[in-house]
C-alpha cells in the first residue's frame, strides 16, 4: 500500500507536519495489554466500589432490575455498531425504534409529540427553558427548590450566557411540595416557564395542574420534570403540562456511576418545530411502503448552525432502546405492576420511620434522621440514603431514601432497625410521625 | 460489477402496537415480599391514571423476533466499511462492552460513599491522565456527554478565563470548513460567529486572520486536521496570532485520530480542546449514541473547569466540589461513565504503540483511497491528506450525477455512503474516512465500487440516478416527512380521526 501511494516508509505520510508540531518521542503509556489483562483490571476496580452492598439511594438514579432482553438487543452488532440514521434506506431497524421510543414516551406523558432522546434529564431541563423561550418571546424561567439540585445546576450553566435569568419558588417546608403562593407570586409577563419536578426530587407527588394553571394565567408555560420514569406507569400523565423533560435511567439503564442514560423532551404538536435535537417520521418508500426518516432537520445544527435550535448533534440512541426494549419487555400491564410494587415497597420502609414532608410519595421520600444513620447502616453493608443538606443547608437531619421492586424486606426490617436506634434520642426532641 | 454483496430476504415486521394482543406480556416480576398498597389510598385517587393506552403487550419471543427483524434492516460497522468522513467509524471492540457490565461499575450509583467508590474513581483518574498525555494538555473534565456538548463546555470555559480577566469579548471566528455545532456552540455562549474563509490550500489564511483578530476576538474554533483532512501546518501561527490580542484557541478534536502518537495539540498552542471518545476512542456510535466529549485545557483554565474535580487526598479519591472559578456543572454526575470505561479499555489494549499504529494505518488507509480514486474523481484541495480525503462530484455533475446519487448507488455495492455535502467549502463533497479498521481487501472493494460508478455515471446515469436498487427499502420521500410530520403511531381510529 505504501509503494501504491509513492512512499517509502509510513513515516513520509507525516512529512508535511510542521516539525515542530510532531511528536518526538513515544507517548508516555503502558504497552498494549490483552483481553484477559483488561477483564481483570476493571473487574479489580469493580471489586474497589459498593459491590455487595443493599442501597437505598435513589435522587435521580434508581435501582432496577434490568431484563435480560434489554442487553441481548442493545449488543446485536447492527445496533451497537451503526450510524446515526442520515441513510434512511439501510437504516430502518434504527428508525423503526426510535419511532416507537417516540410513541411510547407519548403514551407514557400523554404529550403529542417526544424527540428521539437527549443526553439525559439535567441537560433536558435546560434544553426545554430554552424551547420556552423561543416560543413565548420572554426571557425568564422559574424552577422549583425542589428539582433535582443538580438539574438546577446544570439550567444555570446553560443559562448564564443566553440572557435568561433563573429565580427559583419554594417548597412548603409542611408537605415538601411546591409553593403555589410562592409561585404566584413569582411569576410576571416576563416568566417564559415555570419548572416543576414530580414526584419532586423529595418524592412527593406534585399537583402538575394546579403549577399549570397558575403558570398559564400568568402566559407562561409549564414545563414538567421527572427523574423516576417508573412512576409513570402509575401516575396520572402531566397532561397540563406544555414541555415534558425527562430521564429515562429507570427504564434497564445501569447507574454506571452517573451516565450514559437518556433524557427526552415531550410536548404538543404546535411547538414541534422548536424541538432540539433529532426527530423520526414516518414517510413512504419509491415502492409505496410505509418507511420511516430523520426529519424537520432544519432545525438543526449542521442546516442552521448559528441559528440552529440547540448545538446538540448526537441523542443517545442505544440507551433510548434499552428503554424502549424496556418498555415492550414490561408493556401495559407490566409497568403498572413494577410501579405498584415500588410503590408497596417505599411504603413499607417508610412504616415505621419518621417521614419528614407529608406529601404523598411514589418510591422515594425524606425522613428525619442524622447523618450517623448512615455511618451505622454501612456496617450492616446497607448504603442508606442522600443526606439533604449537601444540598439543602435547611434541612439538616433528612435523608432521602427510596425503595424499588429490587429492595428486599429483610434489608428494610435492618434499614428501620437500625432508624431506631440511632434515631431515638433525636425524636425524644419532636420529629414529625 | 458488485463484487460485494447478493439479495437475502428480509423479515417484515409491523410496529410494536400493531403486534400488540391484550394481556401477552414478557415479564415475570417476583411475588412481592410485603404487603401490597392500593395505589388510589397512597396516591389519591385523583392522581393515579388509568391504562396506558396503546403501549405494547407482546409476548418474549415475539419481542426478541421484532428487534432482531428490526436489526437486519441497518448496515453496520459489522457488516463492513463505514467510510463516512469526520464521522470515524471504526470497529468497537467487544471486550469493551463486557468490562462496561462488570457490575461494581455498571451499578454503581453516583452518590455511594466516595469509600465504596474509589474503583470507579480510578478509572476516571487514570482515563484523565491518559486523555493528557495524549493531547499534550494539562488537565481534563470527562464531565461532557458528547462532542457538542464539550464545544459548549471549552467556549464558557474560554468566556469564563476572559472574564476574569476583565472582558469576555464579543465574538468567535470559525472557518467556514467547520462542523455545524462549532457556531450552533458560540450562539448558545452568547458570542457572535464570524466566519472565516478557507484558502486555495484549504487552510486558515492567515494575512486574513490577523487583519481580523482584534480585542473584540474571544477566540477562534478551529479543527485541525481539518474537515477536508488537511493537517493546518500554520497552527502555531494561527495560535500566535490570536494569542498576541489576547485571543484563545478552542480545537475541535473530532479529527485528533489523525494525531495521536504523531502530534499534540498541547504542544502547538492550544489552549482548549474536546475529544469525541466514540471517534477517535471507538466506543460504539449505536447509532447516535451515548457518545463523550471529554474538554482539554491548558493550566490558565483549569481553575474554571465544571465542578466537580478529582482530587487525591490520603491516598484516595475525592471529588472537588469547592471550585469558586467553575463554569458550574454541565451535566449530572461525572459524564458519560460506561462510555468512559470503553475508552479506557481501548487506550489499555492498544497502549503507546498501538495507538501510534492505528493513526498511521488510518493515514495509510485515506491516502491508498486518495491515490486509487484521484484519476475518476476531482479532488479540489491538492493539500497532502490526513485520515480522510475530500472529492468533489463536479465531473459527474456534468452528467446529471451528484455526490449524494453516487453515496445511494454505493449502498448496492455493500458500503454505507461517505459523508455527502459536506465540508459546505467543497461543492458537492464526496467525503471519505477508511479509519484503520480496513484492510486492504475490503480498501480494494471500496476503491472498485467508487470506480465502477464512476463508470456507471458515464454509460448509464439512471442506475446512479435511481440507486439504491438493492435495499429492502429504496429511497424514502423525505420532503413529505417534513412537510407533514408524523412522529408517532396512532390507532388506526384516532389517525383517521385526526386526518379528517
Amino acid at each position: 500500500m505504501l509503494k501504491a501511494c509513492g512512499l517509502g516508509s509510513t513515516d513520509e505520510l507525516f512529512a508535511h507536519l510542521p516539525s515542530e508540531a510532531r511528536l518526538q518521542r513515544p507517548l508516555n503509556l503502558e504497552p498494549g495489554k490483552s483481553e484477559y489483562e483488561i477483564v481483570d483490571y476493571f473487574r479489580a476496580r469493580g471489586g474497589e466500589t459498593a459491590l455487595g452492598y443493599a442501597s437505598f439511594l435513589g435522587a435521580g438514579v434508581y435501582q432496577h432490575y434490568r431484563p435480560v432482553l434489554v442487553d441481548t438487543v442493545v449488543s446485536r452488532g447492527e445496533f451497537l455498531t451503526s450510524y446515526t440514521p442520515y441513510q434512511a434506506e439501510i437504516s430502518q431497524g434504527t428508525l423503526t425504534t426510535i419511532f416507537e421510543f417516540q410513541t411510547m414516551v407519548c403514551q407514557l406523558t400523554g404529550m403529542e409529540v417526544a424527540n428521539a432522546s437527549m443526553y439525559d434529564g439535567s441537560t433536558a431541563v435546560p434544553e426545554a427553558a430554552m424551547m420556552a423561550v423561543r416560543i413565548t418571546g420572554r426571557h425568564k424561567v422559574l424552577a422549583a427548590r425542589n428539582v433535582h439540585p443538580e438539574y438546577r445546576e446544570v439550567l444555570a450553566t446553560y443559562c448564564q450566557h443566553q440572557g435568561m435569568p433563573i429565580e427559583e419558588f419554594a417548597f412548603d417546608p409542611e408537605t415538601g411540595a411546591i409553593d403555589l403562593k410562592d409561585l404566584d407570586a413569582k411569576l410576571s409577563q416576563e416568566t417564559a416557564c415555570v419548572i416543576l419536578q414530580s414526584p419532586n426530587f423529595f418524592g412527593i407527588v406534585e399537583n402538575v395542574k394546579a403549577a399549570a394553571d397558575i403558570a398559564h394565567k400568568h402566559g407562561a408555560l409549564l414545563v414538567m420534570v421527572f427523574t423516576e420514569a417508573v412512576s409513570l406507569g402509575l401516575l396520572e400523565p402531566p397532561r397540563e403540562a406544555d414541555i415534558v423533560a425527562g430521564e429515562l435511567q429507570s427504564f434497564a439503564i445501569s447507574p454506571s456511576y452517573g451516565g450514559p442514560y437518556a433524557g427526552i423532551i415531550a410536548t404538543r404538536e404546535k411547538f414541534i418545530r422548536q424541538i432540539p435535537g433529532r426527530l423520526v417520521g414516518e414517510t413512504k418508500d419509491a415502492n409505496g411502503n410505509r418507511a420511516f426518516c430523520l426529519t424537520l432537520s432544519t432545525r438543526e445544527q449542521h442546516i442552521r448552525r448559528e441559528k440552529a435550535t440547540s448545538n446538540i448533534c448526537t441523542n443517545q440512541a442505544l440507551i433510548a432502546l434499552m428503554a424502549t426494549v424496556f418498555m415492550s419487555v414490561y408493556g401495559k400491564e407490566g409497568l403498572r405492576e413494577l410501579a405498584t410494587q415500588n410503590l408497596s415497597k417505599a411504603h413499607y420502609l417508610s412504616n415505621g420511620l419518621s417521614r419528614r414532608f407529608s406529601g404523598k410519595f411514589f418510591n422515594e421520600f425524606v425522613i428525619d434522621a442524622p447523618a450517623s444513620l448512615n455511618t451505622e447502616l454501612l456496617k450492616h453493608n446497607i448504603i442508606g440514603g442522600l443526606e439533604l443538606k449537601r444540598f439543602y443547608p435547611e434541612l439538616d437531619n433528612a435523608i432521602l431514601v427510596c425503595a424499588t421492586e429490587m429492595s428486599k424486606r429483610e434489608h428494610m426490617d435492618t434499614f428501620k432497625q437500625v432508624a431506631a436506634q440511632v434515631t431515638e434520642p433525636a425524636l425524644a426532641t419532636g420529629g414529625r410521625a | 460489477m458488485i463484487k460485494k454483496t447478493r439479495e437475502h430476504l428480509t423479515q417484515n415486521e409491523g410496529l410494536l402496537f400493531e403486534i400488540s394482543s391484550p394481556g401477552k406480556k414478557a415479564y415475570q416480576l417476583p411475588d412481592l415480599d410485603v404487603p401490597s398498597v392500593d395505589p388510589a389510598e397512597a396516591l389519591g385517587a385523583g392522581a393515579v391514571r388509568g391504562e396506558i393506552e396503546g403501549f405494547p403487550e407482546v409476548s418474549e419471543v415475539e419481542t426478541i423476533r421484532h428487534f432482531t427483524r428490526l436489526s437486519t434492516w441497518n448496515y453496520a460497522i459489522d457488516l463492513g466499511m463505514y467510510p463516512l468522513g469526520s464521522c470515524t467509524m471504526k470497529y468497537n471492540p467487544r471486550i469493551n462492552e463486557v468490562v462496561a457490565r462488570t457490575e461494581g461499575l455498571a451499578w454503581a450509583h453516583p452518590y455511594q460513599p466516595e469509600a465504596l467508590s474509589q474503583g470507579a474513581m480510578e478509572v476516571c483518574a487514570v482515563l484523565e491522565s491518559a486523555l493528557c498525555e495524549i493531547t499534550g494538555m494539562d488537565a481534563i473534565t470527562l464531565q461532557p456527554a458528547a462532542g457538542a456538548h464539550g464545544e459548549m463546555t471549552g467556549i464558557m470555559l474560554m468566556r469564563q478565563y476572559l472574564q476574569a480577566q476583565g472582558n469576555p469579548r464579543k465574538r468567535i471566528l470559525i472557518p467556514d470548513s467547520a462542523h455545524g455545532t462549532n457556531p450552533a456552540t458560540a450562539a448558545m455562549v452568547g458570542y457572535e460567529v464570524l466566519n472565516i474563509k478557507s484558502n486555495s490550500l484549504g487552510l486558515v489564511d492567515l494575512a486574513d486572520l490577523e487583519s481580523i483578530v482584534d480585542e473584540d476576538v474571544a477566540g477562534i474554533m478551529i479543527t485541525n486536521p481539518n474537515t477536508v483532512g488537511v493537517f493546518e501546518e500554520n497552527i502555531a501561527k494561527v495560535a500566535a496570532i490570536l494569542h498576541a490580542k489576547g485571543g484563545q484557541v478552542y480545537m475541535d478534536g473530532a479529527n485528533m485520530n489523525a494525531l495521536v502518537g504523531i502530534a499534540r495539540p498541547g504542544d502547538f498552542g492550544i489552549d482548549v480542546m474536546h475529544l469525541n471518545l466514540h471517534k477517535t476512542f471507538s466506543t460504539p456510535h449505536g447509532g447516535g449514541g451515548p457518545g463523550a466529549g471529554p474538554v482539554a485545557v491548558r493550566a490558565h483554565l483549569e481553575p474554571h473547569l465544571p465542578a466537580p474535580r478529582l482530587k487525591r487526598i490520603s491516598d484516595a479519591w475525592s471529588w472537588d466540589y469547592d471550585r469558586p472559578g467553575s463554569i458550574g456543572r454541565v451535566r449530572a454526575f461525572y459524564g458519560n461513565f460506561g462510555v468512559l470505561i470503553r475508552a479506557l479499555a481501548y487506550i489499555m489494549a492498544h497502549g503507546r504503540e498501538g495507538l501510534k499504529q492505528a493513526t498511521t494505518d488510518a493515514v495509510l488507509n485515506a491516502n491508498y483511497i486518495r491515490k486509487a480514486l484521484e484519476p475518476y474523481f476531482d479532488l479540489p484541495y491538492k493539500s497532502p491528506c490526513m485520515h480522510e480525503v475530500v472529492f468533489s462530484d463536479s465531473r459527474q455533475q456534468k452528467k446529471g450525477v451528484r455526490t449524494g446519487d453516487m453515496a445511494k448507488r454505493l449502498i448496492d455495492y455493500g458500503f454505507h455512503p461517505y459523508t455527502v455535502s459536506f465540508p459546505l467549502i467543497v461543492p458537492g463533497a464526496l467525503m471519505i474516512e477508511p479509519t484503520e479498521t480496513e484492510g486492504k481487501r475490503e480498501l480494494d472493494l471500496f476503491i472498485d465500487a467508487l470506480i465502477n460508478i464512476a463508470r456507471e455515471v458515464d454509460d448509464d446515469a439512471q442506475i446512479v440516478l435511481k440507486a439504491p436498487h438493492l435495499t429492502r427499502t429504496p429511497r424514502v420521500d423525505e420532503v413529505t416527512a417534513a412537510r407533514k410530520p408524523i412522529v408517532r403511531w396512532k390507532p388506526e381510529a384516532t389517525a383517521s380521526k385526526a386526518a379528517d
